[in-house]
Formats: C-alpha cells, structure tokens, sequence
C-alpha cells in the first residue's frame, strides 16, 4: 500500500498552504497597489495635437492661467482656450511655425483643434472649478505643477479618497485667494515656518469665509 | 518547492515590470476599472458630441438669438459709445471706487501685462519675443483718448492687438480702464505730488 502515495506528499498539505498564502498575499498586495486611481490615473499623459507646453507658456512668459482658462473663475469648467487666443500673440510670434499649423488653421475656419482631455471625473460626480477657485484652492492642490510641465499629465488621482481628504480638512490646503494661479506661492521659504503660518492662517480663513467644504454624499453626488 | 517559489517570484517581477509603479508617465488612458455609468450620453462642454453634425457640442447660439444675460443692450456700458450715436462716452459709465480700481490691476496683470508692460510702457516680456508694436499707453494720443474707444480696443482688438471681447466681461474691461488711467496719470506725476514730508526719501 505504501507505494500509492509517495512519500512527499506527506508535505503537501503544509506545501499548499503556503503557496495559497503567498499567491494570496501577492493578488492582495497587487490589487491595492494597482487596483486604484493612484496608479490607473496619475502620470496619463496623452499625446496633444499642438506640442503647447505650459512650462514656457506659464513658467518662462509667467502668464497667468486665467488669460487662457477664463472661465475657471465664474463657471464649474475650466475652459480650454479658443485658437483665436494663442492667435493673440502667435499672429506675431513664430509666426510661420508649423508647430502652430492646426492652431493658424483652426483660427481661420473655427473648426476646434482635437485637444485630448487629461483629467475626467465620471460622470455622476458633480465637480464645480469656481467654488474651490473662489475659496483658495489652488490648482496646484489638484493638477500639480502644471508651471513646469511641456506636457501636461494627470498629477493627482481624483479619487474620491483624495476629495475627501481635502474636504474634511480644508485648513491645511487653503491659501490667499489672490495667489491661487501662482503656483509656486507659499507661505514662507521654510516649510516648517509655512506649515505653522498654514496652520494659523488656514483656520483664520476657514472661519473668516464661511467655508464649508461638505462631506455629503449628495454635494459631489448630485 | 524551489521551483515554485523561482516561478513566483519571476511572476511577481515579470508583472512589476510590465505594470511599473505609481506615478510612471503613461501615453495610455486611464483603465476604468468599474466603468458602469462613468461615461454618460449627456452634454459636457467642449467635448465630441456625435448628436450633432460637427460634433461640437458647445452650440454658437443660433443667428438673430441672444444668450439670456448676454450684455446686448445699447448703454454705455455694454458699447462703450453714446446710445444711439457712434460717438465714443469720455468717461467711465460705471462709479468708481477702490474696489473697481483693485480689480482692474488684478485684470491688468492676468491680460494686458505681458505685451503693454506692468507699468503701461508698451515694454511687457513679449517684448523680447518678436513681438512689436504694443502701444505705450503714456503716448499723448492714448492719454487723451476717450475711454470707450479703449474699451472698444479691448473688446474688438485693433490691428495689431488681439480681441478680448471674449474672454473679459464688460464690468472687468471698465476696471482695467479705470486701472490704465491711474498708471498714465502716475508717469504723469510730478514732485508737487507728493506730500511734503515724503519728498525727502525720493532719489531724485
Ligand atoms: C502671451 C503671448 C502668447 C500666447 C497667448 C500664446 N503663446 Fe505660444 N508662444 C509664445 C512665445 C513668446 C513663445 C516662444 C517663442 C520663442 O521661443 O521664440 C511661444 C511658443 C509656442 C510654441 C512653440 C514651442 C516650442 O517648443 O518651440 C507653441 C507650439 C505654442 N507657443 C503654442 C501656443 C498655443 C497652442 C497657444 C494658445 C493656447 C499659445 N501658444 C498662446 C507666446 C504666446
Ligand atoms: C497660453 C494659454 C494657457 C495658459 C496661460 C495656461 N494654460 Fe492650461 N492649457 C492650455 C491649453 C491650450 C491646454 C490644452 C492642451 C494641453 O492639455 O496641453 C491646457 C490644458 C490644461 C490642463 C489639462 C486639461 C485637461 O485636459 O485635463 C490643465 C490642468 C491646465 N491647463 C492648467 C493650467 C494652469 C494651472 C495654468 C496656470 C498655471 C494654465 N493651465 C495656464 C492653455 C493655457
Ligand atoms: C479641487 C480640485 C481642483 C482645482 C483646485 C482645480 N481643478 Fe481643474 N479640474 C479638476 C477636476 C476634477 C477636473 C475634471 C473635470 C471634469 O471631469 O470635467 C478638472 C479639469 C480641468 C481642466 C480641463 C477641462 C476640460 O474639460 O478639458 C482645466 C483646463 C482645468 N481643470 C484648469 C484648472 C485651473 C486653471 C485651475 C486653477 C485656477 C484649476 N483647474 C483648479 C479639479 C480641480
Ligand atoms: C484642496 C482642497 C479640496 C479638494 C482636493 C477638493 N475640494 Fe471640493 N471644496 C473644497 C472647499 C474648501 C470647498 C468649500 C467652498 C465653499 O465654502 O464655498 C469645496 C466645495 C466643494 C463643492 C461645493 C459643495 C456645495 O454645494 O457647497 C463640491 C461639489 C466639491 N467641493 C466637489 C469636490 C470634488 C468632486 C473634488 C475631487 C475631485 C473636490 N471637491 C476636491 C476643497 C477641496
Ligand atoms: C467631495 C466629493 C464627494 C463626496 C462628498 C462623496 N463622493 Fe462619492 N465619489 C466622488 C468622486 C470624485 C468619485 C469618483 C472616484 C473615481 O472615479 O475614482 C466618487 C465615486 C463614488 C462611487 C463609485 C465608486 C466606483 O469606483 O464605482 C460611489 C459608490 C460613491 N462615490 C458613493 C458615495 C457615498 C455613499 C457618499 C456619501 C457618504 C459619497 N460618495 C460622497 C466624490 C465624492
Ligand atoms: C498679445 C499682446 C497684447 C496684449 C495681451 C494686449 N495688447 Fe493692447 N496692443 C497690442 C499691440 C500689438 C498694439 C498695437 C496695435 C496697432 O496699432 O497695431 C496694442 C494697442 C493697444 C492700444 C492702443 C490702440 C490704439 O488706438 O492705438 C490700447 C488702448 C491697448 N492696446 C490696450 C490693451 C489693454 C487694455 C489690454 C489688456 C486687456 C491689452 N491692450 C492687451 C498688443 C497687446
């Protein structure tokens, strides 16, 4: 009888359990590292039809983001600029370039250029620019340094994790209303100095302004 | 055992070195995972959208139709000329206060600084790109120019400039007015401006 099972299989009870655990620990580890916006979403950066870089626009000329996106003051979207605006300056300025062919073509027929749409909340989010605009939050809280980009990519994940951690504690976020559009503002040039000026300064205007930064479900859920 | 343990482990790094880390630059979209009801046939601006022919789906209002709230009234305000005439009004038609003069240097520097300067010299950064032509505002012509046809520079564009019609409402272009004013008249300063006990910290 001894010879139907051999004797190794004596460990194989203890050899499964182990090889469940660690397939088990490795399919649980790479769900939660990879399952999640953090990863599926930051760093997309697609391909733009016009190789505008916002690193020179906005860094190196130090234009102010709402020249461009007007609208991301008064309405919940932030617009994309009309090619009659690049014209503005690109009537003069590389004026022959044909980096800027489908920019001078698009301004003379009005057809739209295909711009590519980097950060996307679905659908059944409501999500409004002015409100959090308006109240001190910069962009930079969440679409990153965007003055340092030629390309611009997704920087954070937009989760729903990452609203609410803004949400519940707006303070530590909030800045001037004023220095919303400079990105590179901060409190002082020591972060630990700036931290405590945050600090400070953040609950002043939380309380000041009557901020309400709401965690129901039917304020982003509309 | 050991071959188990060498295949999972070349799995594990096969699958890292395939997916990356967080973070890494993608050209790829966004993968959604639970994609149920992310993306809706509704409208969203600025986007494709296949109900209509050319696909915009931010409409140009329809011919002979105005926007409700759209400035289309003949007032000063809205044209910056006398109602009725083409004759541009000299002064501002909205009061001014320090709050209007602060928002006109905030519009100022969003989107006039960079071409005509922060002071108003015409000698803005653009300057130094090939850019030529950007009016000196401390020019006697433009000191003495009426403030509608400014505002109708802003909102038409003339030759040269762009326009900003668009993209700045009325009440702003009237700001910017009241703030371009205030820089012409400080070139325009002398010493007898400045309060006497002042006068002593100027280098002259
Ligand atoms: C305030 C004026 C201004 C506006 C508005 C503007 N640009 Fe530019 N742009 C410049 C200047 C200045 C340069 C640099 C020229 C140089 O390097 O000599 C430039 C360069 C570029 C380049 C070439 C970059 C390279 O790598 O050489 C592209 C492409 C471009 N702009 C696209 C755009 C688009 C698209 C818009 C509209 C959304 C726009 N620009 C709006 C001033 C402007
Ligand atoms: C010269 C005009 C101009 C200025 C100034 C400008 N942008 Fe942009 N921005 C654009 C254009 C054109 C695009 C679309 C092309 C692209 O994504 O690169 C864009 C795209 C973006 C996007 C990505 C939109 C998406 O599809 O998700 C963000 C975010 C953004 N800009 C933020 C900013 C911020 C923040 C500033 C100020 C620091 C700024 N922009 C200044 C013209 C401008
Ligand atoms: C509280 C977070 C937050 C702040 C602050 C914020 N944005 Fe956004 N932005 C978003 C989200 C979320 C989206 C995607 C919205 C959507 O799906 O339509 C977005 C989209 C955009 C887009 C792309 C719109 C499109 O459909 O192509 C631009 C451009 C943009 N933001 C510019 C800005 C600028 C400029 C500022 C600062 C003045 C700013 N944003 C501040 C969260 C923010
Ligand atoms: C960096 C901080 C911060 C982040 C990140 C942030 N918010 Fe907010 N949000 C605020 C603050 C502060 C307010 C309150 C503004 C006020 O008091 O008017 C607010 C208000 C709102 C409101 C208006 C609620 C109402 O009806 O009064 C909505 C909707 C909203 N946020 C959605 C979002 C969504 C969706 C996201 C994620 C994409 C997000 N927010 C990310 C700070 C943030
Ligand atoms: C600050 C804004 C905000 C608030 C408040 C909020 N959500 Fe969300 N919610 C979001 C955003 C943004 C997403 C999209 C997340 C994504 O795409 O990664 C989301 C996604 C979801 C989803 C879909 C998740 C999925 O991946 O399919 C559910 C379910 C949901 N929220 C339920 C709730 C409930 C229940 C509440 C109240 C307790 C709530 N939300 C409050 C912003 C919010
Ligand atoms: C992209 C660069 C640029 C920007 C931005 C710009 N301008 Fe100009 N502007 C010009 C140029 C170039 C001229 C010269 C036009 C000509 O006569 O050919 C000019 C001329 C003018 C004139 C004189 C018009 C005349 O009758 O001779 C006024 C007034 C003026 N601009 C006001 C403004 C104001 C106010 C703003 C901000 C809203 C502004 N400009 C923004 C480039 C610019």
């Amino acid at each position: 009888m001894s010879d139907v099972f051999p004797k190794w299989t004596n460990r194989l009870p203890m050899l499964l359990l182990v090889g469940l655990v660690m397939a088990g620990t490795a399919v649980v580890a790479g769900v939660w590292y990879y399952f999640t916006p953090k990863y599926t979403r930051v760093g997309y950066q697609p391909i733009q039809p016009v190789a505008f870089s916002h690193a020179l626009h906005v860094g190196q000329l130090g234009m102010d983001c709402r020249y461009c996106h007007s609208a991301v003051e008064e309405s919940w979207y932030s617009n994309v600029p009309s090619a009659s605006s690049c014209m503005n300056c690109h009537n003069q300025v590389l004026k022959d370039s044909p980096k800027l062919d489908l920019v001078r073509q698009s301004a003379a027929t009005g057809e739209p250029i295909p711009w590519v749409q980097v950060h996307k909340v679905p659908d059944y989010v409501y999500f409004n620019h002015a409100v959090h605009v308006r109240r001190g939050i910069s962009c930079v809280e969440c679409h990153g340094p965007i003055h340092q980009m030629d390309e611009v990519y997704h920087a954070q994940p937009l989760s729903m994790a990452f609203c609410l951690d803004c949400h519940r504690d707006p303070a530590s976020r909030i800045r001037p209303v004023d220095k919303v559009t400079d990105l590179e503002w901060t409190w002082n040039s020591d972060p630990a100095i700036a931290a405590d000026l945050q600090r400070v300064n953040g609950e002043k205007f939380v309380h000041d302004w009557n901020v309400q930064s709401l965690q129901n479900c039917s304020a982003c859920h509309r | 055992m050991r071959y188990f343990v060498l295949a999972f482990v070349l799995l594990v790094f096969v699958v890292v070195s395939i997916a990356g880390c967080r973070g890494g630059l993608s050209r790829r979209p966004p993968v959604e995972l639970f994609a149920d009801m992310d993306r809706q046939p509704k409208l969203r601006p600025q986007a494709v959208n296949r109900f209509f022919g050319n696909g915009l789906s931010s409409r140009l209002p329809v011919p002979g139709t105005i926007a409700r709230g759209a400035p289309y009234q003949d007032l000063p305000l809205n044209t910056g000329r006398e109602p009725g005439t083409t004759n541009f009004v000299t002064l501002l038609p909205v009061p001014l206060t320090s709050g209007l003069l602060a928002r006109g240097q905030e519009r100022y520097a969003i989107h006039c600084a960079m071409c005509h300067g922060a002071a108003g010299d015409g000698k803005g950064l653009l300057a130094k790109y090939q850019m030529v032509g950007m009016a000196n505002f401390h020019d006697q012509r433009l000191v003495a120019m009426p403030d509608g046809e400014i505002f109708n520079t802003i909102t038409h564009g003339k030759n040269l400039m762009g326009a900003y019609g668009a993209t700045i409402n009325p009440q702003d272009r009237w700001a910017i007015i009241a703030y371009l004013r205030a820089l012409q008249r400080a070139h325009l300063a002398t010493v007898d401006d400045v309060p006497e006990p002042a006068r002593a910290g100027l280098n002259k």
